[in-house]
């Protein structure tokens, strides 16, 4: 069961990719999320929709037009050609920027699902103690919908660990930058280096279940705290 | 209940694999029970009444050629032909895991070896179809100027090669940049792509200036560098006639159809060369 040295290097690279992923992704999505739960605007139908665009969508589709967009001739290339910063694909952060919007629906519905669930009732008891949104948003919302950011972040990290078909297409498999471990497995197995393949996959399998297993827990009390809520 | 259905979408994922694993396992117990019944009885899997169709199984580089041998030869005969494309490495694993191809090019003489060592094939039914010539491309005129100039020089920012591990358009780059003495000094410019066909996009979206292609996918714009033959090894093509379609009449001939001169003329016209 040795590991080589790329192996090691794809692995940690892919842990750094989730990890960055995830954060951004909380930061980013926490705002739509409660936005998407609370709002009554007509746009609520449109920006849910935009959100869970990436469940439907293949990856192809998705790492196509970031090709085209973020290359040379695209707008988004020639917006970060334009601020100094080069071309995004074949880059780690290239990577994070098509991760974003591959994981987004992963983060942002269990907390939408969570806030949701609260109700107005203790919205409404925070705002007749005068609590600005600022507070509530921290010492009432964070704290009930507190098992929908937990799944947020499993999913998230989660999801962005399994990713494949959008690394492969703006990737560009260097080593260290964009080389994530789905891969790796996928090169192993097309150098016909199947005992490679086995150990990367192994590996793959057991921290897809743990994770799953983690999520399906904290969500048995996830529940029980929404009958609570309900109440 | 959307996270319940985002799981499900994840499990989906999970179980479209277990689908095609048990796909794979039944089609190896179907071809198995066909070659019991083509040795034990007279009893051909494939019955003249229907249409005798051929199953072929295509490296991508090859594409545009297989297009045409495909219309000319069902023109020319009433077998039907049924392609898949996909990179070689790919379609290697398919078959010796049973899957029902009767004809294989591959993109290499490789896996056409390995695959007479398993038995899948017998020596006799192997020939080289391709050869393939390596060109560096870009989707920039006059970028290129029909020398390794670009690469000398080091004008460029990153370029496309097919991943050497696996794809022999890859190894033939790492060949030429070898010969050249300029595998260091371009190695942290490279991009990979997991097939030819990659490759390809990368260049043609601009993602990566300059990329090794395979001469058959050159379009019309751009400009490249057909590199000399003396600076990699020569990309020999395989194709091979699979043990379990030997009594295929579809096959046979498509097989024989291959090493005609109308079929290396075709070939030819897509800038390979042929023996």
């Amino acid at each position: 069961m040795a590991l080589t040295e790329s192996d090691i290097n794809a692995i940690w690279l892919t842990i750094r990719l989730a990890f960055t992923v995830t954060l951004i992704l909380l930061i980013v999505g926490t705002p739509i999320a409660v936005w998407l739960a609370k709002t009554k605007s007509w746009l609520r139908g449109p920006i849910n929709a935009i959100v869970a665009l990436p469940l439907v969508l293949p990856p192809t589709v998705l790492g196509f037009y970031l090709l085209i967009a973020m290359g040379p001739n695209g707008p988004v290339g020639q917006l970060t050609q334009e601020l100094g910063l080069g071309l995004l694909p074949f880059t780690f952060w290239g990577l994070v920027i098509a991760s974003l919007f591959y994981s987004l629906p992963f983060v942002v519905q269990p907390i939408q699902n969570a806030v949701e669930a609260i109700g107005k009732k203790p919205l409404e008891a925070a705002a007749t103690l005068h609590a600005k949104p600022m507070d509530t948003f921290f010492h009432v919302i964070v704290p009930l919908a507190k098992p929908g950011f937990i799944s947020a972040a499993i999913l998230g990290f989660a999801h962005t660990v399994g990713e494949f078909g959008i690394v492969l297409m703006i990737g560009g498999n260097i080593p260290s930058e964009t080389q994530v471990v789905s891969i790796q497995i996928y090169d192993q197995v097309e150098a016909l280096e199947y005992a490679g393949a086995h150990r990367l996959s192994a590996i793959m399998l057991g921290f897809s279940f743990i994770a799953l297993l983690i999520l399906y827990s904290f969500q048995k009390r996830g529940i029980a705290a929404k009958f609570r809520i309900g109440r | 209940m959307k996270i319940i259905a985002a799981l499900s979408f994840t499990f989906s994922k999970l179980l479209i694999p277990i689908l095609c694993i048990s796909v794979l396992c039944q089609s190896v117990q179907a071809s198995n029970l066909q070659n019991v019944n083509a040795g034990t009885s007279d009893i051909r899997p494939y019955s003249s009444d229907v249409v005798q169709q051929v199953r072929v199984a295509v490296a991508s580089n090859f594409i545009k050629p297989m297009q045409q041998l495909k219309a000319h030869f069902e023109d020319e005969t009433t077998y039907k032909v049924l392609v898949s494309y996909s990179a070689s490495g790919k379609l290697f694993a398919q078959i010796i895991n049973g899957a029902p191809y009767d004809v294989f090019l591959s993109a290499d003489q490789i896996k056409a070896d390995k695959l007479i060592k398993r038995e899948k094939v017998s020596p006799l039914q192997r020939f080289t179809y391709a050869t393939g010539e390596l060109i560096l491309w870009s989707s920039t005129p006059l970028l290129v100027n029909n020398t390794s100039e670009i690469l000398e020089t080091n004008a460029f920012r990153k370029v496309a090669l097919a991943n050497p591990k696996f794809a022999p358009y890859g190894q033939a780059a790492v060949d030429v940049l070898t010969n050249l003495s300029l595998l260091e000094q371009t190695k942290p410019k490279w991009v990979m792509g997991e097939s030819i066909s990659q490759t390809y996009q990368f260049v043609a979206t601009g993602n990566a200036d300059i990329g090794f292609i395979s001469h058959s996918q050159k379009p019309e714009h751009g400009s490249y560098w057909l590199i000399p033959p003396i600076l990699y090894t020569p990309i020999r093509q395989d194709a091979v006639l699979l043990k379990s379609a030997e009594e295929n009449a579809a096959a046979i001939a498509f097989f024989e159809f291959l090493k005609s001169n109308e079929a290396k003329n075709i070939i030819q016209s897509h800038q390979y060369t042929v023996d």
